[in-house]
């Protein structure tokens, strides 16, 4: 590969391209102002918003809400997927009536979960909590269900119980499958915990922050908080890489 | 060790159901194995050979008749029954190692016993510096004698073998021949081998069982009262080969 092509592919070209076309149209007036801020004026108020603590704030509530709405949903997704999973009374009691919820659209659960649970953080994070339950529990039964029988067969000359069959067999070789549901969770999570803070009640978080921005009509805010939110979730699935390859370093990569 | 004892199997029948046809996979078969005995289970494929291993194992207790160790009726698996496969099933996302402690998860040993015998095991298959190492990163060979050290580390007072050389080339087949026999006279196991290569029955067996298939019996048993290690170009071997041959060779 040439030089040049090493530097066009490095995938940094474009956004910086668009970057520099943005700043001129911005300079030149070809963009109106009052619809399209600047970079300057973006990073002068990422610069404001981050010295008067106001950024940190709008973040740390989010990220509260994301991370409690994870833990939640994933812990019942994952007890529950590997319940049905193994259990097959509760699968035919169960599954039927969990596939057909996983057809009701995530938003539009909103309407009750504010009748039932309010407009504050208990509703927020118990819709992030449905946003990760179904990925999580829908894969883990995945899972679960395609251990390797001859796995098992193991497990029984090795006169396994059954809780220790499940611990340190059937979970581990589902655990590619599990971490493929981890991954949609976290990406649900974080689009969940943006949804709850534009459609419940105003609270700090950076949905709200972008919300703000545009009742003040300041598009540096809505576009610093856009940026914002694609920054955390990028970082999330950062670390999801490190750990899945981690975990999963067992498997064969080729 | 677990105290040894018989393996008595009387008049076992076993059918499976073929396209809602019954199928005689085992018709009326008895065979005993004395204590300490290596015998060698050989047939084509279809004479029920596996299907027996199964049986003896407690993996399968669907069949007529009994199966008895010691005088006592075998029921379910046991950890004084050990079973190796054809394909090494160790657990991908564990270590040589801690594939084998998982034997010994319910084991009485101390903690310090228990790695006292996971690391004697693996010397005694002589994979030392792959303690480490996940099963994709073995050969075949390597990872069947993980799976072997793994069969072992209980202890069991009878070994059953399923094929366990069948997919190593013949080079390392050779080698893993002679350590089974190095294990099996150290330790003592009654060892019980399926295989369809003639070679390996006699090299290993005390007696050589033949079977035939459809419906699975025993056609012949022949006794290799051969000296140990066995020579497989000596003239007494060649013979005793062109006899399991001939029986293999019959029909009816």
């Amino acid at each position: 590969m040439s030089r040049l092509e090493k530097i066009l592919g490095s995938g940094l070209v474009f956004p910086l391209l668009l970057l520099i076309a943005w700043d001129l149209s911005i300079r030149h007036g070809l963009l109106d102002t009052r619809i399209w801020a600047s970079p300057e004026a973006v990073v002068a108020t990422a610069r404001e918003q981050f010295r008067d603590g106001s950024l940190l704030t709008a973040l740390g509530a989010s990220l509260r809400r994301d991370v409690l709405g994870l833990l939640g949903g994933g812990f019942v997704g994952l007890v529950l997927g590997a319940g049905l999973g193994t259990i097959r009374l509760l699968d035919d009691l169960l599954s039927p009536l969990l596939n057909g919820l996983k057809h009701i659209a995530l938003f539009t659960w909103i309407p009750l979960m504010s009748i039932w649970l309010g407009n504050d953080e208990p509703a927020k994070i118990a819709f992030i909590g449905l946003a990760v339950f179904l990925p999580v529990m829908l894969n883990t039964y995945q899972g679960v269900r395609s251990v390797d029988a001859r796995y098992l067969e193991v497990a029984r000359i090795l006169k396994l119980t059954r809780l220790q069959t499940l611990r340190r067999v059937i979970l581990p070789s589902a655990a590619p499958s599990i971490a493929t549901g981890l991954r949609l969770a976290l990406i649900y999570a974080w689009l969940a915990t943006i949804g709850a803070e534009y459609l419940f009640a105003v609270a700090p978080g950076i949905g709200s922050a972008i919300m703000e921005g545009r009742e003040q009509f300041r598009m540096e805010l809505v576009l610093l908080g856009m940026g914002v939110i694609g920054g955390v979730g990028f970082l999330f699935n950062t670390i999801a890489n490190r750990m899945q390859a981690y975990v999963l370093r067992w498997q064969d990569t080729n | 060790m677990t105290e040894l004892g018989t393996l008595d199997i009387r008049h076992i029948n076993k059918r499976f159901q073929v396209a809602g046809d019954a199928f005689a996979a085992i018709d009326d078969l008895s065979l005993t194995v004395e204590p300490g005995e290596f015998l060698s289970l050989l047939g084509p494929s279809g004479c029920g050979k596996s299907t027996l291993l199964r049986l003896i194992s407690g993996l399968d207790s669907d069949y007529g008749g009994e199966i008895l160790l010691g005088s006592k009726r075998i029921s379910g698996t046991s950890l004084a029954r050990g079973l190796i496969f054809q394909e090494h099933r160790l657990f991908p996302w564990l270590t040589v190692e801690e594939n084998i402690a998982l034997a010994l998860e319910n084991s009485q040993l101390s903690v310090e016993e228990k790695r006292a015998s996971i690391a004697g095991h693996i010397s005694l298959v002589g994979l030392n510096g792959f303690e480490k190492a996940f099963p994709r990163q073995l050969s075949g060979g390597m990872a069947q004698r993980a799976a072997i050290a793994r069969g072992l580390v209980n202890r069991p007072a009878l070994l059953l073998l399923d094929e366990p050389f069948g997919a190593l080339d013949a080079l390392t087949r050779a080698h893993m021949q002679e350590e089974l026999q190095h294990i099996w006279q150290a330790e003592g196991i009654t060892m019980v081998l399926v295989t369809h290569d003639v070679d390996e029955a006699l090299y290993l067996g005390d007696r050589v069982v033949v079977m035939a298939p459809r419906p699975g019996r025993i056609r012949k048993t022949v006794d290799v009262d051969l000296p140990r290690p066995r020579d497989r170009t000596d003239v007494a071997f060649s013979r005793l080969k062109a006899e399991v041959l001939l029986s293999l060779g019959e029909t009816g």
